[in-house]
């Protein structure tokens, strides 16, 4: 897929191929220049900042323009004050950003790689998801959003390359977002920013510079908890997230060529997810495969594959695949056996339809 | 010969050329030389130890022949990631040798040293080998993690060397933990936490202090102050950038890092005092030429007149290299000759490295969990065990 949109000049059957939607709601401005994903992330940021005086960026090395050039040129515009460098402290980052936002602030803290976000983990769980509950309203951390790159990159090693969105998915209170490409991420960068919950926004390293694609300019939003069903089938459904969706679809037109028709689902919003796309789905193809790059077991494939058995029991035609990354750490020179490669989704399809 | 001897027991580099180890024009090779160091210590709450280091020719010599091996290590490293033979991260400790060293000359292989991601002249300072290095940094069986840490994880057991750690700060509070151990075996070792000035921030650091201040424990806190964390400068980050006091209740010592023998004085004397006492923290003022790893080219938040300068009055290579010149120990050309050798080693543990093989596809299960926890992964149609995960 990003290497499809690297392609200029497809403008038009970019849109159709890759954006249809069955939520209207969804649809975004089409007018927009050909930008990569840290570039729309970028804007989203001078948005939110412009719209909303009492926002904050902050996270390390942000205000020279982060390690991924997220928030260039931020500072200059909005002053130190807003946008500022925090000391390497993960858990004092967001503990930080929890009392800003319980102020009625809107703090967006970078974690600067999903690796490092352990530290913060006890703040995330127990401190901003449940604050608004334990407060009986009272208090609430709404304001809260925390961006992280996450994923798979080619040479990451043990700890550049973790994906812990499953950890976060299990905490009510809080919302996992997980956008696919640059046009999805701005929509929804500004939704998360504006959402009175606590986010967590794990962005697809990988795709930072790879995927290009076509951003209007102006403020939009995405909605949060509405999956899209970015392509249509019949004989399959796929769910994919982040950068995992690209491989999907190579897979979906590798497996067109051997007849079988794919429907695929980004699924966008991890939590509180969307299960009713995803249900009528499965009731129209019978079979499901979720593809995730965290390892196989206790990822959040496990929670929408048991969700969808309850739902579809009857109407299931062949068992729920996960192709996943192995249960083993996060691999320094076999990465290319551990993640969840088009061949092993391919074969994941055949056994699947042909079950 | 009994300077030979006297060597090996001093320095573990492999390979010793017996030529430099002639008798010496002026000084006997077993007689001692006081040296002084760059600068005094500076105490906080401690007095600090004195100014003049005691050493010996082949003591000085060793420390610049090891240094030398580690500088050229890395700069090899640099050159092997460049031609991407080396991938993911590499964070290379060239400026910082003399650390490595001086802490060497102060302990034995049974006291405990672990640090974080900068860990490769530590890891040849305790023993490692030139091949199991580059080994293990181009990602082969014959590295010391066996090909499955790569640069920011090298590990060896047999000397007391407990790695090589990604995450920032997490290795302070089980270098507390090693101390705690080492305190019940009773057998008069320390153990060597080594972090970093951004490390310095983080809490668990603080947790673990405390610990260690309560119950006693023979953990020396190093700070290797570089003055940058990534590229942040130390007064960016730290309200005090004096790390050395952060310790509040627990003593602690401001040392030259660039200068060997003020690390080998101040390690001995940390060691004596943790054994006694309890922690200690030990704040050595470094610096780094190459940038925080290879993606970071350490020029956009240091100038490069900072960068020659340090290199020009501090360096801790060319330190001894004067030392040794002007006590006569050895000529010009001498030296040339080790550095003209200590090339040759490298290049040939690069070569040999090279030839190694990547590690087995099956090692990606193994040492998951000891065997025997099987994890059954099944094929989509639930009847046919596709594999058994060790």
């Amino acid at each position: 897929m990003a290497m499809a949109l690297r392609a200029l000049g497809r403008r038009i059957s970019h849109s159709d191929r890759f954006f249809s939607s069955l939520s209207e709601a969804a649809k975004p401005p089409s007018d927009g220049k050909l930008i990569n994903l840290f570039t729309a992330i970028n804007q989203a940021l001078h948005i939110a900042l412009d719209t909303d005086p009492r926002s904050y960026v902050f996270g390390e090395d942000v205000r020279f323009g982060g390690v991924f050039r997220c928030t260039t040129g931020l500072t200059d515009k909005f002053g130190r004050d807003r946008v500022f460098n925090t000391p390497l402290c993960e858990q004092g980052i967001i503990g930080f950003a929890i009392g800003l936002a319980a102020m009625g602030n809107r703090a967006i803290a970078e974690i600067q790689f999903a690796d490092y976000i352990y530290p913060a983990f006890d703040q995330i769980v127990n401190e901003a998801a449940k604050f608004r509950y334990r407060s009986g309203n009272e208090f609430n951390c709404g304001g809260l959003t925390v961006r992280s790159p996450y994923g798979a990159v080619g040479h990451g090693g043990h700890y550049h390359s973790q994906s812990p969105e499953s950890f976060f998915c299990h905490v009510p209170g809080l919302k996992v977002v997980i956008p696919r490409s640059p046009r999805q991420a701005k929509g929804l960068l500004l939704s998360c920013i504006r959402d009175p919950n606590p986010v967590i926004f794990f962005e697809p390293k990988l795709l930072y510079r790879l995927s290009v694609e076509e951003v209007p300019e102006d403020d939009y939003m995405l909605p949060l908890s509405e999956a899209e069903v970015i392509r249509q089938g019949s004989d399959i459904t796929l769910i994919g997230w982040g950068a995992q969706l690209s491989i999907l679809e190579q897979a979906c037109d590798a497996a067109a060529k051997e007849g079988i028709s794919c429907e695929l689902i980004d699924l966008k919003t991890l939590i509180p997810w969307d299960k009713e796309t995803v249900e009528s789905s499965v009731r129209k193809t019978g079979k499901l495969l979720i593809s995730h790059e965290a390892p196989v077991t206790g990822g959040f494939g496990a929670e929408i594959s048991a969700s969808i058995v309850e739902r579809c029991f009857l109407r299931l035609e062949a068992p729920i695949a996960r192709v996943c990354g192995l249960d083993t750490p996060f691999p320094l020179v076999y990465e290319q056996f551990y993640l969840p490669t088009m061949n092993k989704i391919l074969d994941a399809i055949k056994a699947t339809v042909k079950y | 010969m009994a300077a030979s001897a006297v060597v090996r027991r001093l320095s573990s580099a492999p390979l010793r050329d017996h030529r430099l180890l002639r008798p010496f024009s002026s000084t006997g090779s077993e007689s001692t030389i006081t040296v002084e160091t760059s600068v005094p210590f500076t105490g906080h709450k401690i007095n600090p130890p004195s100014r003049s280091v005691e050493t010996t020719p082949v003591e000085l010599l060793s420390f610049f022949r090891d240094m030398s091996l580690m500088r050229r290590m890395e700069i090899a490293a640099d050159s092997l990631y460049k031609s991407k033979l080396i991938r993911g991260f590499c964070h290379l400790y060239d400026g910082q040798e003399s650390i490595a060293i001086g802490l060497e000359a102060a302990i034995t292989k049974k006291d405990a040293i672990i640090t974080a991601y900068r860990d490769h002249c530590i890891c040849l300072g305790r023993g490692g080998t030139l091949v199991e290095s580059f080994a293990e940094l181009m990602g082969r069986r014959a590295g010391c993690s066996k090909g499955k840490g790569g640069s920011m994880h090298f590990y060896k057991k047999e000397s007391g060397f407990f790695g090589g750690h990604g995450i920032v700060g997490a290795q302070v509070p089980l270098g507390c933990g090693l101390a705690f151990a080492q305190k019940y075996l009773k057998e008069g070792t320390v153990s060597f936490a080594l972090y970093g000035d951004g490390a310095a921030n983080q809490g668990q650091l603080f947790e673990a202090l405390n610990i260690s201040a309560l119950w006693d424990l023979p953990a020396i806190l190093v700070c290797e102050n570089n003055h940058y964390g990534m590229g942040t400068a130390e007064w960016r980050s730290s309200k005090s950038p004096a790390y050395y006091k952060r310790g509040d209740y627990v003593p602690g010592l401001k040392v030259d890092g660039m200068d060997v023998l003020a690390v080998k004085q101040a390690s001995k004397f940390a060691k004596e005092y943790a054994l006694k006492n309890g922690p200690i923290i030990l704040e050595m003022d470094t610096y780094r030429y190459h940038g925080h790893s290879m993606s970071d080219p350490g020029s956009t938040y240091r100038t490069r007149d900072e960068i020659s300068g340090v290199r020009q009055e501090r360096d801790p290579i060319e330190r001894i290299r004067k030392l040794l010149l002007s006590h006569e120990i050895a000529t010009v050309s001498d030296l040339k000759d080790i550095e003209k050798e200590v090339r040759r080693e490298v290049e040939e543990a690069i070569a040999q490295a090279k030839e190694n093989l990547m590690p087995d596809p099956s090692e990606l299960f193994t040492n998951v969990y000891v065997k025997g926890f099987g994890v059954e992964s099944f094929g989509a149609d639930r009847k046919e065990v596709k594999a058994i995960l060790p």
